[in-house]
């Protein structure tokens, strides 16, 4: 497709929908989201960039190849069961830091249940883009 | 087909195979001294137990136990472990593949010691199943052969085959008893033997031992495994694998044993495995193959001794695994030795080595005595505590004693053949240039065969160590075992003298024998290793059959196929199943819908009426797209707004990605037909209303979850989260998670291998090959 308008508008799109999924990812544990929708999202935002301009320059833009991204992404999920395997629990169990936490204040909560999330969000991002990818090469 | 293959780009030995060679040495060695350790305190105390708990829901247990039995045979394990990869570091010496060969035999070797020192009857599976593999890796090692990798593959498969009968059989075994705990197991013979299942049991657990053990009629295997190098065979053949169903039968001894239909059932096939294999073995000329069916003689005697229970026959039977091990061992490596330094194993291509290999000599002479049971070995009283034991057994002590004194008076002819021919006659001129082995190849079969002579003179460094403690074990009674050379005058020693006579008649006549039964052998119908081809064969035909009708890659056949089975399990279940909504009503409210939800019913509906109704594809994917966006709307009215959102997105990249296959097909494929499918209308409004009907049954029941309670209440305290759905996803069941994400992995690796219109792309190389272009 070769539409100025869509051309414009998918600079500004693309970025607004990426930073939207990082969002829904990190919204999911207390609101709707999570790593499975945020992926969804971010892939959306390569597919329209790939439509917009061409699938070239969106395997340009995600920069590594969109399979080791879901390796990798598939990867830090496993490698979030390592930390609660090694204090003798159960693997996959959620371990979580109160960054800045005190009295009364939660703090920023990190936790290995974020990193797992994270993983999913990169694998399912890579799936769904290496699939497609695959569909339009040229 | 008579030689090991010995890889002509031999390299001087290298760091790594120094490295692996010298830790399996040490290895094996440590485990040895550690076992003789244990001799005294298993000797004065209870059986020792290790155990570390593995799946406790199920009763498993990474369980080990060292009694009078399991030491025993870790010890053979471990020291002609020991014996065999010192041998095998020289035989090999320089092959490409060493460090592969050490790593399959250290894992042999790690199972086998797992096996017999097993504690749990599902740890003993495990590691049976492991020495099983390993052995097929081992009897593969020259994998460029294909006989070779036929015969591994067989073994493979029959032991593996056995393998699934003992899994059954150890279940059966260990419901009966109640526990998998070896000990406990071991001491439940009354509730067993009482059961309506034991029969069941002891048929699967013997057809377990007896395809380990290479009883008739699965023996064949046996002899095709000496494809493997020669320290394989010397290891495989004496002291491990195939004694693993000796040992299994020992080890189940106290709890299946002692019943009638034990008794017979060893005792017949073990008596048939030994005539049978030992009338075989006269007939080989490659020296390998003889020793091989010498080992069938072996087990089968083995067996036949292990069904009684009479302490003498134990004893016999027990003695006789440290013979056997002991002499077997060194007799297949001299064969190597002989193989390696003279480029055959074949009997009529040897002779007159004597002055070219003395020391080789030597060590067969010593062996050979062992084996054809001349005193002063240690096989000399094995064979007279057989006799002994044959007269013991009550119930068929002719038969058992005839069996005994055929099948022996056969070992004595092919142990003069082994030990005598290759190094007597005429040397031929071809051997002339045949010189004597390192020191490093006779050292291992020096010192086995001087363990076999020197526990001969003085048999009381075993009887009491060794082999009365695993008696004891077996029978589950103190027993004082003697272990005597002179006996005095008595029936045993005339058989002895009977078994000798005949044994040096049999080897004076060879070579008539043998060509009388080749002669006989072209009556006999065909051999069992052909019938095994042939069963193969057949297997694979009717597999081939079976995969033409069931996997016939017409997608719409399995669509069909997969539908009509869901409707049907679901009519079922709700018209007939157990849980069958008995009458209930169908309420519909209709009034208390709302006019938003009236509209997502209607974007539902039309949507799918349009996708049925037109012809353009696109058009119909688009009203596809905006059923399921529907969907999500309805997801979003009642509650499940992660739901709707997944559902959501999934419309939106389904919708693109289906758009841009479509762009990619021919358009011919693209026009949908015109044809009218009734059937597959038909099996869609079946679907639909089954699935309809099972949902208005479902909200009839009243909702009672107490697991949905639990998560909402263990959400927040337990995992920081207020998004139920995300929790569970992520924390309570992220295992389940991990998986769904690796299929999803896995299906885009996939599908995206599929869809490539290059096949070769991204492997180097490929395209330069004319690989297939547009």
């Amino acid at each position: 497709m070769n539409s100025v308008i869509l051309q414009g508008a998918t600079r500004l799109l693309v970025a607004l929908i990426l930073l939207f999924s990082v969002y829904m990812l990190l919204r999911g544990h207390n609101l709707p989201g999570g790593g499975f929708i945020a992926g969804l999202i971010a892939s959306a935002a390569f597919i329209l960039y790939a439509l917009a301009w061409s699938m070239r320059e969106a395997r340009e833009a995600l920069r590594i190849s969109p399979v080791r991204l879901a390796t990798v992404g598939a990867l830090l999920s496993l490698g979030s069961a390592v930390p609660g395997a090694l204090q003798a629990n159960p693997p996959f169990t959620g371990l979580w830091l109160f960054l800045g936490g005190g009295d009364g204040e939660k703090g920023v909560p990190l936790s290995t249940v974020l990193l797992f999330d994270i993983g999913i969000y990169l694998a399912v991002l890579g799936s769904v883009l290496a699939l497609f990818f695959t569909l339009e090469e040229d | 087909m008579y030689t090991d293959v010995h890889a002509g780009d031999r390299r001087p030995a290298g760091w790594g195979d120094k490295i692996w060679s010298l830790g399996l040495l040490i290895f094996s060695l440590f485990i040895a001294l550690w076992l003789v350790s244990l001799i005294g305190p298993v000797h004065d105390q209870a059986p020792l137990v290790f155990s570390l708990s593995w799946v406790p829901s199920l009763g498993v247990d990474l369980a080990f136990l060292i009694d009078g039995l399991s030491l025993l045979f870790a010890l053979l394990v471990s020291g002609v472990g020991f014996f065999v990869s010192l041998y095998a570091a020289f035989y090999l010496r320089g092959h490409p593949l060493l460090k592969r060969f050490f790593l399959y035999l250290l894992l042999f070797m790690l199972g086998m010691l797992g096996l017999v020192l097993a504690g749990n009857l599902i740890t003993l599976f495990v590691f049976w199943e492991v020495t099983t593999v390993a052995s097929y890796l081992l009897i593969g090692f020259n994998h460029e052969s294909a006989s070779a990798r036929r015969s591994a593959l067989q073994a493979l498969l029959i032991t593996a085959l056995g393998g699934l009968a003992l899994l059954a059989g150890l279940i059966l075994l260990g419901s009966v008893a109640g526990t998998y705990d070896l000990v406990q197991v071991l001491s439940s013979r009354g509730q067993v033997q009482g059961h309506a299942l034991y029969t069941p049991i002891l048929i699967l657990v013997l057809i377990g031992a007896f395809t380990k053990s290479a009883q008739l009629p699965l023996h064949f295997w046996l002899p095709n495994a000496m494809a493997a190098p020669t320290p394989v065979s010397a290891y495989l053949h004496s002291a491990t694998m195939v004694k693993a169903g000796i040992y299994l039968l020992a080890r189940l001894h106290p709890v299946l044993g002692g019943s009638g239909l034990w008794l017979w059932i060893l005792t017949l096939v073990g008596a048939a495995t030994a005539v049978v294999a030992a009338i075989l073995a006269l007939r080989q000329t490659d020296l390998k193959l003889s020793l091989a069916y010498t080992t069938v003689v072996a087990l089968g005697t083995l067996t036949m001794f292990l069904g009684s229970d009479a302490s003498v026959a134990i004893a016999a039977a027990i003695t006789f695994v440290l013979v056997h091990s002991l002499y077997k061992a060194a007799l297949f490596m001299v064969v190597g030795i002989i193989d390696h330094q003279t480029g055959t194993r074949d009997l009529h291509a040897l002779g007159g080595l004597i002055r070219r290999l003395p020391i080789t000599f030597g060590i067969a002479l010593a062996a050979g005595l062992s084996m054809a049971g001349f005193p002063p070995f240690l096989g000399f009283i094995g064979k007279e505590l057989k006799y002994e034991g044959a007269l013991a057994i009550a119930e068929e002590p002719l038969l058992v004693a005839i069996a005994a004194v055929f099948a022996n008076a056969l070992m004595v002819a092919v142990s003069a053949t082994v030990a005598l021919r290759p190094f007597l006659g005429k040397l031929p001129p071809t051997l002339a240039s045949s010189r004597e082995a390192s020191a490093g190849l006779w050292l291992s079969p020096l010192v086995l065969a001087l363990l076999g002579f020197t526990f001969g003179v003085a048999p009381g460094l075993v009887a009491d160590t060794l082999v009365q403690p695993a008696v004891t074990a077996i029978l589950g009674r103190p027993e004082v075992v003697k272990l005597k050379l002179w006996h005095g005058v008595n029936v045993p020693l005339m058989m002895s003298i009977a078994t000798l006579l005949l044994g040096v008649l049999t080897f004076l006549m060879q070579r008539r024998i043998r060509d009388g039964l080749n002669r006989a052998a072209r009556w006999l119908p065909s051999r069992m290793d052909r019938q095994w081809d042939r069963g193969l064969a057949l297997f694979k035909r009717a597999a081939a059959l079976h995969t033409r009708y069931l996997q016939h890659g017409l997608l719409q056949g399995y669509m069909a196929v997969v539908f009509i089975a869901v409707v049907a399990t679901l009519f079922w279940a709700v018209f007939w199943g157990e849980s069958r909504a008995g009458g209930f009503e169908m309420q519909f409210n209709w009034a208390r819908l709302t006019l938003k939800e009236w509209a997502a019913m209607a974007l539902v509906l039309s949507g799918s009426l349009v996708a049925i109704g037109c012809r353009a594809p696109l058009t119909a994917i688009c009203s596809l797209g905006g059923m399921g966006v529907g969907v999500a709307l309805i997801y979003l009215f009642f509650g499940a707004p992660d739901v709707a959102i997944t559902q959501l997105l999934v419309e939106t990249l389904f919708l693109v990605l289906v758009a841009m296959t479509l762009n990619r097909l021919p358009h011919s494929m693209a026009v949908r037909g015109t044809r009218p499918r009734y059937l597959h209308a038909l099996i869609a409004v079946l679907v639909g209303a089954a699935v309809s009907l099972v949902l208005l049954a479902v909200i009839q029941q009243p909702l009672v979850s107490p697991t949905r309670e639990y998560y909402e209440l263990a959400s927040v305290p337990e995992a920081f989260g207020r998004n139920i759905v995300n929790v569970i996803l992520v924390d309570f069941r992220a295992l389940d998670t991990f998986g769904e994400v690796v299929v999803v992995l896995v299906a885009a690796l996939g599908a995206a291998a599929l869809l490539r219109r290059h096949p070769g792309n991204g492997i180097p190389g490929y395209r330069d090959q004319g690989g297939p272009e547009e």
